[in-house]
This record gives C-alpha cells, structure tokens and sequence, in this order.
C-alpha cells in the first residue's frame, strides 16, 4: 500500500509538472488563469458586454491574493492532518489497549 | 475556475441562484441529519471538507498553457452523498467570492449549481455505476473523482454559452469555444484530483475503516481493494 500512494504522489506530480515542459504555442502569456481566458472570449463573442457587477473587495496585489490562497490550502490541509492524526492515533491506542488485555 | 464577478447578464445571475437555493438549504438539513445519526462520521466530513478546500485552491497548470483549480468535492460526495457536499463547496466559493475575488457574489449561483451540485452528483453517479460494474473502490473512486470535477467544468462552459451564445455558431458554438478553454484544460486536473482522492481515500481505509463501513462505502465483511 506504500509503494501505491508513493506512486499516486508521483503520478499526480508527473501530471502538474509534464505541461511546464512543454515547448511554448508562442501566444500570450503562459499559464493563466482559465478564467482570464474566458473572460477575453466573452469580449469577443459579446464586444459590448459590460460586466454590471464589481467585487465588492479585491486583494490589493497577486501577493496578497497567493496569501489568501495559501491561507485556504492550509485551513484545508490542517483540517484533514487533524482528522487523519486523530483516527491514527485512536486506532493506535485500541490495538494496545487490545494487546495489553490478551497479554 | 469558477464565472467572474458580473459576468453573467441579471436574468441568468438570478435564474442560475434559484436554481441552486433549494439545494443548499437541503444540503444543511442533510449535513445536519447525517451527524445526528452518525457523530462518528465527523472525522470523515472534516476531511471531506478540508479536501474540498484544499484542492480548490491550487492552481495547477495544464496542456492547453493556461492554469485551473480541481474541486475537491468527489470524494465527500462519495462518502455522504452528493447533497452533504453542497454546502461545504458553497462555502469554498463564497469564500474565494470574498476574499480572493475569484467567482463572484452574483455568479454563486451559478458557480453553486456547477462545482456543488452537478460535480458531487456526477461523481456519485460515476462511483455507483462504477462499483455496479465490478470496479474495484479505489477505480470507483478515481472515476468519480476525475468525473465529477470535469462535469463541474463542462457545466460552466455550458452556463457560459447559454449566456454568450456565439454570433455565428449559436449555442452550440458557444458551448465548444467555453469547453475548450474550460473543459479541456481540465482534463489532466480532473485526472490528478482522481488520484489525490484515491491516496486520501487509501489514508482513510487505514484508521477509519468502522466509519467508512457505517457509511457503507466499504462492505463490513472482507477487505476491499
């Protein structure tokens, strides 16, 4: 079971890094934002489409929104290692506990 | 990638909220039932919701030159079913509408319908018919997974397109010009949140095996592959 997660890992990082590899189609910036991207085919599709809507808060530079980002990854990942060190943890102690009254 | 602040005409901003209304609150209702019957799911719906918001927020880059977000909700859907992971991925969005101005406040409704309702109950479906067919849980769930998250994105291009229908190829035009933007960038994503799914649902199985049985994910006799 080890070596199939370690594989998983590998997998998924052979997945996220096989595209930074390849050579560049020469369009534009690379590695955008999707939604930037349909946002451009909106415009073109509908030239006189005017968004009626602003976000009401905007994180004032990339770097303040890659914190928030990083803030949501890391509330997500905290919440799982919690929940994954608990169960660890509480089957650990039942197989001694099991141990300890068998022995 | 969720549809940009106002970028969704009024009528659909709103038809695409009503839409989804009804489906959180039942979501609410569900959650709350589930850890009524079950407190010792807790864990599980923590990491099922802690996966959500992780996903969702890593861009990753993809073939196509441009960078999107898997969406994490597959795996809660397969373990409570579609309507728990509702609200869990409502919050994911109006968190990123808030504060990361990613989605919007007028376009939750419609970024709710694709990444909380119609992701989770694709992936449910893929997961049921999958397990159905003979595959073994961990195929069940990568299917599952890597369906629902591209079924979430198929459903943007295709709100895109109801909006924008294209001057000369109409809906239908509009709906592949959406798709190969969405939709095929989120092939490999789809194909990497599968198998992230499957390392957390194995990281489960070790410790969680009673909980995951009372959820019948796993049979209570005999060990699943």
């Amino acid at each position: 079971m080890r070596w199939r997660n370690l594989l998983l890992v590998l997998l998924v990082a052979a997945f996220t890094i096989a595209p930074l590899l390849l050579p560049s189609s020469g369009r534009g910036e690379r590695f955008r934002g999707a939604d930037e991207q349909a946002e451009a085919l909106i415009t073109q599709i509908r030239p006189d489409y005017i968004p009626w809507f602003r976000p009401v808060w905007e994180p004032p530079s990339d770097e303040v929104e890659s914190l928030l980002f990083a803030v949501q990854a890391a509330l997500g990942a905290g919440l799982i290692g919690y929940c994954l060190g608990f169960a660890r943890g509480r089957s650990r102690a039942q197989e001694e506990a099991r141990r300890r009254v068998s022995g | 990638m969720h549809i940009m602040e106002g970028f969704l005409p009024v009528s659909h901003a709103v038809g695409w909220s009503l839409a989804a209304a009804p489906f959180v609150a039942h979501s609410a209702g569900a959650i709350r039932r589930q850890m009524r019957e079950r407190p010792g799911s807790k864990l599980l719906m923590g990491a099922s919701g802690g996966f959500c918001f992780v996903l969702s927020a890593l861009k990753l880059p993809s073939v196509t030159g441009s960078c999107s977000h898997p969406t994490g909700t597959g795996l809660g859907a397969v373990l409570f079913g579609p309507p728990a992971m509702t609200l869990i991925g409502s919050i994911v969005l109006l968190f990123q509408a808030l504060l990361l101005a990613h989605g919007g406040l007028t376009t939750l409704g419609a970024n709710v319908f694709s990444m909380a309702i119609a992701g989770p109950w694709v992936a449910f479906a893929a997961y049921r018919l999958a397990r159905r067919a003979g595959a073994s849980p961990a195929v069940a769930i990568f299917l599952a997974a890597a369906l629902g998250d591209l079924a979430t994105y198929v459903t943007t291009s295709v709100q895109l397109a109801l909006a924008f229908p294209d001057p000369a190829g109409g809906f239908e035009g509009a709906v592949v010009k959406f798709m190969t933007v969405f939709a095929l960038t989120q092939v490999p994503l789809a194909v990497s949140e599968g198998l992230l799914s499957v390392l957390v649902m194995n990281a489960l199985a070790a410790h969680n095996r009673p909980e995951l049985q009372e959820l019948g994910v796993f049979p209570k006799e005999g060990v699943a592959g």
